[in-house]
């Protein structure tokens, strides 16, 4: 099973029916917000462009809501409406308002205003001249704005998938996660396709003359709902227990396929990001979470780690890994990065984790006080012999490392330091170290292994669960392969697990991966 | 038939109309005359209540139109635009029945009523599916005409109606404008800055000043007993032409030669001085004859007309 020799067709091919529910739930999602964004839109551009004094204040709360990032909009979305469906809606139809009440305001008030004063002196009521003068002169602007929205909500579609609510995004960000560019290009082409095929649909629509645009202002609607539709399409729920993975455990061998083909554990899946995994189990709108054993939240939100004891998530032990002529231009770095070696555990990585992602102190403070605890703190020599770039990947624990190395370096050496923190993911990471955008960044065995090294089934097996064969393996391919060199490991081992709210494991009296499994098929 | 009643309208601190009342005859054109900001368009448009007066009555037959649906009471007053304002999505054949379209009129009654309109105002049939853009200024303007004609509404309200139009396109509508029998019927109230317009069209003139009413009269009136030297510089630019315009052969009779006996075509006395002069210069004709009071006739050349002009004049001013 090597994925990296499959070509793209034969990925799509393969993964026929996940692409076109896929597809189908992504347009769906962007036209049920769309409509949902038209029949709110379309009467406050008309209420704005009546009333002109409320303009400035809808369109500037349109504005505003327009510069939430998407995933810190789907995060507060959360406590209010869970996750699936229902927020990624809401979110879109937040996205796609800005643009249709915005044209359907400028539209009406550009009309000429001579056109509107023959209408009311011809003695047209209020309404028909809204319907038989206003929108029909409007209607190119507001189709434009409709477009812009259609364009903006398919991009945004993508981001769905953090929430399970799935679209196109599972298999982008899935392969992003799992360095697998056919499963990227597998989401991403349709959806580009998506993009391009409704807003050239949507600019005949604006091209036809007026006349014929009346009756497909009636068809319009029609098409509208039957492509909604689909994503109604009510989804059947297998099990009593609902699980949420990240769109990379998803696709791993050590993730969901490990646990289906090991453990033969079957429940109810839906895909959903990382950030907001552990807030939706915390709500109960999730009951077994993917999540990762130092994690900071295990402990905010009271979850408890399954045992995995049939032995399918590898060690990963986290270790900087560094491109070997970083080493040789920056002859002190290594000495300076290996001083954190063994010095965290995983308790101290969970407890320092728990700092940021619950208490909410910097990461910068966090690791601050670390170093000083363990006498490694000293001041900025605020030297200039070059600089040395640290990268991380997106979450908590990167950024504390990061920040750890940063003052390392800082105090040790008289090297300058350049921060390229929150890096998407382990793919984007690596691409950014192989193509010297960085110079080291935190990596774990695991994913070295697994991930990045993508070994025949046989050996990835053989090493995956002893600690030192795979550091030792993943040390000398990386040499071999990449000229990467692992340094030492910093001690903790942040491997995937299962988790589930204490309180359910106690009542469920379910306390390892196969009291689950024997759990779910009882029930 | 038009009757306003001490009518005022502020814009914010503008007074635009002060206390303005006059009344329109049944069949009669008024002219509403002044420069621009005078408050000539803002009483017109509170005839049909565009605008909203903020004292004062207007009446229409007698009825107060501040108890009529604005919208019904627009619909049975004739409205033509300076700028047109037909609809850009509309053929010329649907701006042309847009009121009778509100009105529920029925299909045949409203394209036979189309017909006969654009017939009277010599516009091609051919224009009717076309849409207003590929349409010239002067045959806009006649679709605004019918557009406010085809319901043959008693009242027409005119906002400079051929204000946006060049000079010679002007000058033709204007005339076919006076000679169309269905205006005839018509009370219409105009409001143009044009003094030639004015005089041209106007049975009566208001001619308005910083929101009043400086006077109201026949154009003739105007011209010779002005009320104060608003009303007399107003004039004065183009006072020959007007004076060419507004008075008659009949006005200068008696300073015309002796009768003569003539028999075959003759002109009648209504003829003004302009007329009568274009007649004998670009006819090339050396002498006309006028058939005066009691079936008199007389024959004047170029010279005997502004002989009989100059003295009718004197007399005027040592009035």
């Amino acid at each position: 099973m090597n994925e990296q020799q499959q070509t793209l067709w034969q990925f799509m091919s393969g993964q026929s029916d996940k692409l076109l529910s896929q597809t189908l739930q992504h347009g769906g999602l962007t036209f049920i917000s769309l409509i949902l964004a038209i029949a709110i839109g379309l009467p406050l551009g008309i209420l704005i462009a009546r009333k002109r004094k409320l303009s400035g204040m809808v369109l500037g709360i349109a504005g505003v809501l327009q510069t939430i990032p998407s995933i810190a909009l789907l995060g507060f979305m959360i406590p209010v409406l869970g996750i699936g469906a229902k927020p990624a809606i809401v979110a879109l139809l937040i996205y796609a308002l800005l643009p249709i009440i915005r044209n359907t305001y400028t539209g009406i008030i550009g009309i000429d205003l001579h056109v509107k004063e023959a209408a009311r002196a011809m003695g047209m009521s209020k309404g028909q001249i809204l319907l038989k003068v206003e929108l029909p002169l409007a209607m190119p602007v507001i189709l434009a704005g409709i477009r812009t929205a259609t364009v903006i909500n398919v991009g945004v579609a993508t981001l769905a998938s953090f929430i399970a609510a799935g679209g196109l995004g599972e298999f982008i960000f899935g392969g992003i996660s799992l360095n697998n560019t056919n499963m990227i290009l597998a989401g991403a082409i349709p959806a580009a396709l998506l993009a391009i095929i409704l807003d050239a649909l949507l600019s005949l629509v604006q091209k036809t003359d007026v006349k014929k645009l009346r009756k497909g202002l009636y068809i319009f609607p029609v098409i509208i709902l039957v492509l909604g539709g689909f994503y109604a399409l009510p989804s059947a729920y297998g099990s009593t227990l609902t699980a949420g993975f990240t769109p990379e455990f998803m696709g791993r061998q050590d993730g969901d396929l490990g646990l289906k083909s090991t453990y033969g554990l079957k429940i109810h899946t839906i895909v959903i990001s990382d950030a907001v995994m552990y807030k939706a189990a915390y709500a109960k709108e999730l009951d077994v979470i993917s999540g990762y054993s130092t994690d900071g939240r295990l402990k905010a939100f009271d979850l408890k780690i399954l045992k995995d004891d049939k032995n399918i998530f590898p060690p990963y032990y986290a270790a900087p890994i560094v491109r070997d002529e970083a080493l040789k231009q920056f002859p002190e770095l290594e000495k300076t990065l290996n001083l954190l070696s063994g010095k965290i555990t995983d308790s101290i990585m969970t407890d320092l984790n728990y700092r940021t992602d619950y208490l909410h102190q910097q990461p910068e403070r966090v690791a601050r006080d670390f170093l000083i605890s363990k006498g490694l703190y000293k001041a900025p020599k605020n030297g200039h012999k070059g600089t040395v770039r640290i990268g991380s990947k997106i979450f908590g624990e990167q950024y504390i490392l990061a920040e750890m190395y940063s003052m390392l370096i800082k105090g040790n050496t008289q090297y300058a330091v350049a921060t390229k923190t929150g890096l998407g993911g382990t793919k984007i990471c690596f691409d950014a170290l192989m193509n010297d955008q960085i110079d080291f960044y935190p990596e774990y065995t695991g994913t070295g292994l697994l991930v990045l090294l993508q070994p025949n089934p046989k050996i990835a097996k053989e090493m995956a669960h002893d600690k030192e064969k795979t550091y030792n393996y993943v040390s000398t391919e990386f040499e071999k392969k990449f000229k990467i060199k692992w340094l030492k490991p910093i001690g903790f081992n942040n491997s995937y697990a299962l988790m589930m709210r204490q309180k359910q494991s106690k009542e469920l009296n379910v306390n390892t991966i196969t009291d689950l499994k024997n759990y779910l098929d009882k029930n | 038939m038009i009757e306003l009643k001490e009518i005022s309208k502020k814009f914010g601190d503008t007074q635009a109309v002060k206390q303005v009342s006059f009344s329109v005859a049944r069949e009669e054109t008024l002219v509403l005359l002044g420069t621009s900001g005078c408050g000539k368009t803002t009483t017109l448009k509170m005839i049909n209540r565009l605008i909203e007066p903020d004292a004062g009555q207007i009446l229409i037959n007698n009825e107060n139109i501040i108890d009529e649906d604005p919208d019904v009471l627009r619909k049975g007053i004739g409205y033509v635009m300076q700028n047109i304002g037909l609809f850009p999505h509309y053929t010329i054949a649907e701006n042309i029945a847009l009121v009778p379209k509100l009105l529920k009129w029925d299909k045949a009654k409203i394209v036979s009523r189309t017909q006969e309109l654009i017939e009277k105002l010599h516009l091609p049939e051919s224009t009717l599916t076309m849409y207003p853009h590929e349409l010239s200024g002067g045959q806009q303007q006649r679709v605004g005409l019918a557009r406010a004609l085809i319901t043959d509404p008693s009242v027409l309200l005119m906002d400079e109606p051929f204000g946006a139009l060049d000079n010679v396109t002007r000058t033709s509508i204007q005339k076919e404008f006076k000679a169309l029998e269905e205006l005839k019927r018509k009370t219409i109230v105009m409001v143009t800055h044009d003094v030639l317009e004015a005089f041209e069209l106007a049975d009566r003139i208001c001619l308005m000043d910083k929101g009043e009413v400086v006077q109201i009269g026949t154009p003739k009136e105007l011209l010779y007993q002005p009320t104060n030297d608003f009303a007399k510089r107003f004039l004065a630019g183009q006072k020959l032409i007007l004076e060419f315009k507004v008075v008659n052969i009949q006005d200068i009779w008696t300073y015309l030669p002796q009768e003569i006996v003539h028999r075959g075509e003759t002109e009648t006395a209504d003829l003004s001085i302009w007329e009568a002069m274009e007649l004998l210069r670009n006819k090339d004709r050396s002498e006309l004859f006028i058939s005066g009071p009691n079936k008199a006739i007389k024959s004047i050349n170029f010279e005997q007309l502004t002989s009989g002009f100059n003295q009718y004049q004197n007399a005027q001013h040592h009035e």
